[in-house]
Protein backbone atom coordinates (compact mmCIF):
# COMPACT_ATOMS: atom_id res chain seq x y z
CA UNK A 1 0.00 0.00 0.00
CA UNK A 2 1.30 3.61 -0.74
CA UNK A 3 1.56 5.73 1.79
CA UNK A 4 0.39 8.67 -0.01
CA UNK A 5 -2.76 10.25 -0.42
CA UNK A 6 -4.01 10.82 -4.03
CA UNK A 7 -3.48 14.01 -4.11
CA UNK A 8 0.02 14.25 -3.20
CA UNK A 9 0.62 11.51 -5.99
CA UNK A 10 -0.43 13.70 -8.87
CA UNK A 11 1.09 16.74 -7.85
CA UNK A 12 4.37 17.74 -9.66
CA UNK A 13 4.58 14.05 -11.52
CA UNK A 14 1.01 14.14 -12.85
CA UNK A 15 -1.04 11.48 -13.79
CA UNK A 16 1.89 9.93 -16.22
CA UNK A 17 3.87 9.50 -12.75
CA UNK A 18 6.95 11.01 -15.10
CA UNK A 19 8.58 14.51 -15.14
CA UNK A 20 9.02 16.92 -18.09
CA UNK A 21 11.94 14.71 -19.46
CA UNK A 22 9.70 13.40 -22.42
CA UNK A 23 8.44 16.63 -23.30
CA UNK A 24 11.59 18.31 -23.09
CA UNK A 25 13.65 15.32 -25.21
CA UNK A 26 11.06 15.28 -27.48
CA UNK A 27 11.79 19.54 -28.00
CA UNK A 28 15.22 19.26 -28.45
CA UNK A 29 15.28 16.16 -31.03
CA UNK A 30 12.98 18.05 -32.78
CA UNK A 31 14.99 21.05 -32.65
CA UNK A 32 17.87 18.89 -34.36
CA UNK A 33 15.67 17.12 -36.52
CA UNK A 34 15.45 20.32 -38.50
CA UNK A 35 18.77 20.57 -40.26
CA UNK A 36 19.19 16.81 -40.03
CA UNK A 37 15.79 16.14 -42.19
CA UNK A 38 17.17 19.08 -44.98
CA UNK A 39 20.25 17.25 -44.85
CA UNK A 40 18.47 13.65 -45.52
CA UNK A 41 16.81 15.23 -48.49
CA UNK A 42 19.80 16.75 -50.09
CA UNK A 43 21.60 12.95 -49.37
CA UNK A 44 18.17 11.00 -50.86
CA UNK A 45 18.72 13.55 -53.56
CA UNK A 46 22.38 12.71 -53.97
CA UNK A 47 21.67 9.46 -53.78
CA UNK A 48 18.68 8.85 -55.89
CA UNK A 49 20.96 9.44 -59.24
CA UNK A 50 24.12 7.36 -57.94
CA UNK A 51 24.93 3.50 -58.71
CA UNK A 52 25.74 1.51 -55.81
CA UNK A 53 29.63 2.21 -55.77
CA UNK A 54 29.04 5.75 -56.26
CA UNK A 55 26.28 5.76 -53.24
CA UNK A 56 28.62 3.52 -50.98
CA UNK A 57 31.39 6.27 -51.53
CA UNK A 58 28.75 9.12 -50.38
CA UNK A 59 27.67 7.14 -47.21
CA UNK A 60 31.32 6.13 -46.53
CA UNK A 61 32.15 9.87 -46.36
CA UNK A 62 32.80 10.53 -42.72
CA UNK A 63 30.87 13.85 -42.48
CA UNK A 64 27.71 11.49 -44.64
CA UNK A 65 28.05 8.72 -42.67
CA UNK A 66 27.77 10.92 -38.85
CA UNK A 67 25.49 13.20 -40.06
CA UNK A 68 23.24 10.32 -41.17
CA UNK A 69 24.12 8.17 -37.91
CA UNK A 70 23.04 11.51 -36.17
CA UNK A 71 19.77 11.79 -37.63
CA UNK A 72 19.00 7.95 -37.20
CA UNK A 73 19.41 8.50 -33.34
CA UNK A 74 17.46 12.04 -33.22
CA UNK A 75 14.60 10.24 -35.64
CA UNK A 76 14.39 7.17 -33.15
CA UNK A 77 14.37 8.98 -30.12
CA UNK A 78 12.02 11.04 -31.72
CA UNK A 79 9.82 8.61 -32.69
CA UNK A 80 9.47 6.76 -29.94
CA UNK A 81 8.12 9.71 -27.47
CA UNK A 82 6.00 10.47 -30.10
CA UNK A 83 4.39 7.18 -30.53
CA UNK A 84 4.06 6.44 -26.79
CA UNK A 85 2.03 9.60 -26.21
CA UNK A 86 -0.16 7.94 -29.20
CA UNK A 87 -0.40 4.67 -27.18
CA UNK A 88 -1.28 6.50 -23.92
CA UNK A 89 -3.77 8.80 -25.78
CA UNK A 90 -5.64 5.66 -26.83
CA UNK A 91 -5.07 2.86 -25.50
CA UNK A 92 -6.38 2.64 -21.50
CA UNK A 93 -5.85 -0.69 -20.64
CA UNK A 94 -2.92 -1.65 -18.79
CA UNK A 95 -1.98 -4.73 -20.03
CA UNK A 96 -1.98 -3.77 -23.62
CA UNK A 97 -0.74 -0.01 -23.06
CA UNK A 98 2.73 -1.81 -21.24
CA UNK A 99 2.46 -4.26 -24.23
CA UNK A 100 2.23 -1.25 -26.76
CA UNK A 101 5.01 1.07 -24.90
CA UNK A 102 7.30 -2.06 -24.69
CA UNK A 103 6.81 -3.29 -28.03
CA UNK A 104 7.28 0.62 -29.49
CA UNK A 105 10.89 1.04 -27.77
CA UNK A 106 11.85 -2.26 -29.56
CA UNK A 107 10.84 -1.34 -32.73
CA UNK A 108 12.68 2.11 -32.40
CA UNK A 109 15.89 1.01 -31.02
CA UNK A 110 15.84 -2.08 -33.78
CA UNK A 111 15.02 0.31 -36.63
CA UNK A 112 18.24 2.19 -34.98
CA UNK A 113 20.22 -0.49 -34.65
CA UNK A 114 19.69 -2.07 -38.35
CA UNK A 115 20.48 1.57 -39.93
CA UNK A 116 23.39 2.05 -37.55
CA UNK A 117 24.92 -0.82 -38.52
CA UNK A 118 24.39 -0.78 -42.37
CA UNK A 119 25.99 2.47 -42.02
CA UNK A 120 28.79 1.49 -40.09
CA UNK A 121 29.46 -1.07 -42.65
CA UNK A 122 29.27 0.70 -45.53
CA UNK A 123 31.79 3.19 -43.71
CA UNK A 124 34.30 0.37 -43.01
CA UNK A 125 34.12 -1.09 -46.19
CA UNK A 126 31.39 -4.50 -45.46
CA UNK B 1 -13.77 14.16 0.43
CA UNK B 2 -14.77 10.86 -0.79
CA UNK B 3 -13.30 10.49 -3.87
CA UNK B 4 -15.65 9.49 -6.40
CA UNK B 5 -16.44 5.84 -7.53
CA UNK B 6 -14.69 5.55 -11.29
CA UNK B 7 -16.70 3.25 -12.53
CA UNK B 8 -19.75 5.11 -12.69
CA UNK B 9 -20.35 6.22 -16.40
CA UNK B 10 -20.04 9.76 -16.90
CA UNK B 11 -20.64 11.94 -19.69
CA UNK B 12 -17.13 12.41 -21.53
CA UNK B 13 -16.32 16.09 -22.82
CA UNK B 14 -17.20 16.10 -26.57
CA UNK B 15 -14.80 14.86 -28.72
CA UNK B 16 -13.57 15.16 -32.75
CA UNK B 17 -16.95 13.83 -33.86
CA UNK B 18 -19.01 16.46 -32.31
CA UNK B 19 -16.99 19.23 -33.74
CA UNK B 20 -17.16 21.41 -37.14
CA UNK B 21 -13.61 20.53 -38.55
CA UNK B 22 -12.01 23.64 -38.62
CA UNK B 23 -8.14 24.00 -40.42
CA UNK B 24 -6.14 24.33 -37.12
CA UNK B 25 -7.74 20.99 -35.39
CA UNK B 26 -7.38 19.22 -39.31
CA UNK B 27 -3.66 20.06 -39.06
CA UNK B 28 -3.17 19.05 -35.36
CA UNK B 29 -4.73 15.72 -36.61
CA UNK B 30 -2.65 15.74 -39.72
CA UNK B 31 0.24 16.03 -37.54
CA UNK B 32 -0.31 13.33 -35.71
CA UNK B 33 -1.10 11.23 -38.94
CA UNK B 34 1.75 12.12 -40.45
CA UNK B 35 4.25 11.22 -37.65
CA UNK B 36 2.78 7.90 -37.07
CA UNK B 37 3.14 7.31 -41.12
CA UNK B 38 6.79 8.09 -40.65
CA UNK B 39 7.33 5.81 -37.68
CA UNK B 40 6.36 3.38 -40.08
CA UNK B 41 8.10 5.27 -43.29
CA UNK B 42 11.23 4.75 -41.05
CA UNK B 43 11.41 1.42 -42.46
CA UNK B 44 11.70 2.51 -46.00
CA UNK B 45 15.53 4.34 -45.21
CA UNK B 46 16.21 0.84 -43.16
CA UNK B 47 15.63 -1.24 -46.23
CA UNK B 48 17.24 1.29 -48.60
CA UNK B 49 20.56 1.36 -46.46
CA UNK B 50 20.77 -2.35 -45.79
CA UNK B 51 20.63 -2.66 -49.63
CA UNK B 52 22.97 -0.51 -50.30
CA UNK B 53 24.89 -2.40 -47.19
CA UNK B 54 24.65 -5.58 -48.72
CA UNK B 55 26.28 -4.91 -52.21
CA UNK B 56 25.37 -4.07 -56.06
CA UNK B 57 22.62 -6.73 -56.61
CA UNK B 58 21.12 -5.72 -53.98
CA UNK B 59 21.05 -1.95 -53.81
CA UNK B 60 20.33 -2.59 -57.74
CA UNK B 61 16.85 -4.39 -56.80
CA UNK B 62 15.45 -2.10 -53.85
CA UNK B 63 16.00 0.76 -56.27
CA UNK B 64 13.85 -0.55 -59.09
CA UNK B 65 10.86 -1.43 -56.57
CA UNK B 66 12.15 2.37 -55.52
CA UNK B 67 11.63 3.56 -58.95
CA UNK B 68 8.31 1.51 -60.02
CA UNK B 69 5.04 3.30 -59.56
CA UNK B 70 3.54 1.95 -56.67
CA UNK B 71 7.43 2.75 -55.02
CA UNK B 72 7.08 6.79 -56.12
CA UNK B 73 4.16 7.02 -54.50
CA UNK B 74 5.07 5.53 -51.83
CA UNK B 75 8.46 7.91 -51.71
CA UNK B 76 5.85 11.07 -52.35
CA UNK B 77 3.94 10.37 -49.59
CA UNK B 78 7.08 9.77 -47.45
CA UNK B 79 8.34 13.62 -48.79
CA UNK B 80 5.29 15.12 -47.82
CA UNK B 81 4.89 13.61 -44.39
CA UNK B 82 8.41 14.65 -43.95
CA UNK B 83 7.80 18.10 -44.85
CA UNK B 84 4.35 17.99 -42.94
CA UNK B 85 5.61 17.09 -39.61
CA UNK B 86 8.66 19.19 -40.25
CA UNK B 87 7.02 22.43 -40.78
CA UNK B 88 4.02 21.36 -38.04
CA UNK B 89 6.86 20.54 -35.64
CA UNK B 90 8.24 24.03 -36.25
CA UNK B 91 4.80 25.96 -35.43
CA UNK B 92 4.84 23.80 -32.30
CA UNK B 93 8.19 25.25 -31.37
CA UNK B 94 6.77 28.46 -32.09
CA UNK B 95 4.00 27.82 -29.81
CA UNK B 96 6.76 26.30 -26.97
CA UNK B 97 8.29 29.40 -26.88
CA UNK B 98 5.22 31.71 -26.06
CA UNK B 99 3.99 32.93 -29.85
CA UNK B 100 1.78 32.20 -32.27
CA UNK B 101 -1.72 31.87 -30.00
CA UNK B 102 -4.26 34.44 -31.59
CA UNK B 103 -6.28 32.86 -33.47
CA UNK B 104 -5.26 34.88 -36.60
CA UNK B 105 -1.50 33.42 -36.28
CA UNK B 106 -2.70 30.47 -35.21
CA UNK B 107 -4.69 30.12 -38.53
CA UNK B 108 -1.65 31.47 -40.43
CA UNK B 109 0.86 29.14 -39.39
CA UNK B 110 -1.89 25.89 -39.94
CA UNK B 111 -2.41 27.46 -43.49
CA UNK B 112 1.52 28.14 -44.09
CA UNK B 113 2.35 24.63 -43.04
CA UNK B 114 -0.12 22.83 -45.74
CA UNK B 115 1.15 24.97 -48.28
CA UNK B 116 4.86 24.75 -47.51
CA UNK B 117 4.73 21.01 -47.12
CA UNK B 118 3.08 21.14 -50.49
CA UNK B 119 5.25 23.27 -51.67
CA UNK B 120 8.23 21.76 -50.65
CA UNK B 121 7.79 18.39 -50.95
CA UNK B 122 6.70 19.41 -55.15
CA UNK B 123 10.34 21.55 -54.56
CA UNK B 124 12.06 18.21 -53.65
CA UNK B 125 10.71 16.06 -56.67
CA UNK B 126 10.96 18.94 -59.50
CA UNK B 127 14.35 19.20 -57.67
CA UNK B 128 15.19 15.43 -58.25
CA UNK B 129 13.03 15.35 -62.12
CA UNK B 130 15.72 18.48 -63.17
CA UNK B 131 18.84 16.69 -62.06
CA UNK B 132 17.20 13.29 -63.75
CA UNK B 133 17.30 11.25 -61.30
CA UNK B 134 13.47 10.61 -62.10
Amino acid sequence: MRMVTPLSRVLGLGAAGTGTEAFWRQRVTSVAAIPLTLFLIFASLYLAGSDHDSAAAFLAHPLVAVTLALTIVVYAVHMRLGMEEIIVDYVHAPGPKFVSIVLNTFYAVAVAAVCLFALLSIAFGN
Amino acid sequence: MIPSDPRVARPLSPHLQIFRPILTMVMSIAHRITGGALYFGMLIPAVWLVGAASGAEWYDAINRVFASLPGRVVLFGFTWALMHHMLGGIRHLVWDVGYGFEIRSAQWMARATLVGSIGLTALIWLGAWGIGVL
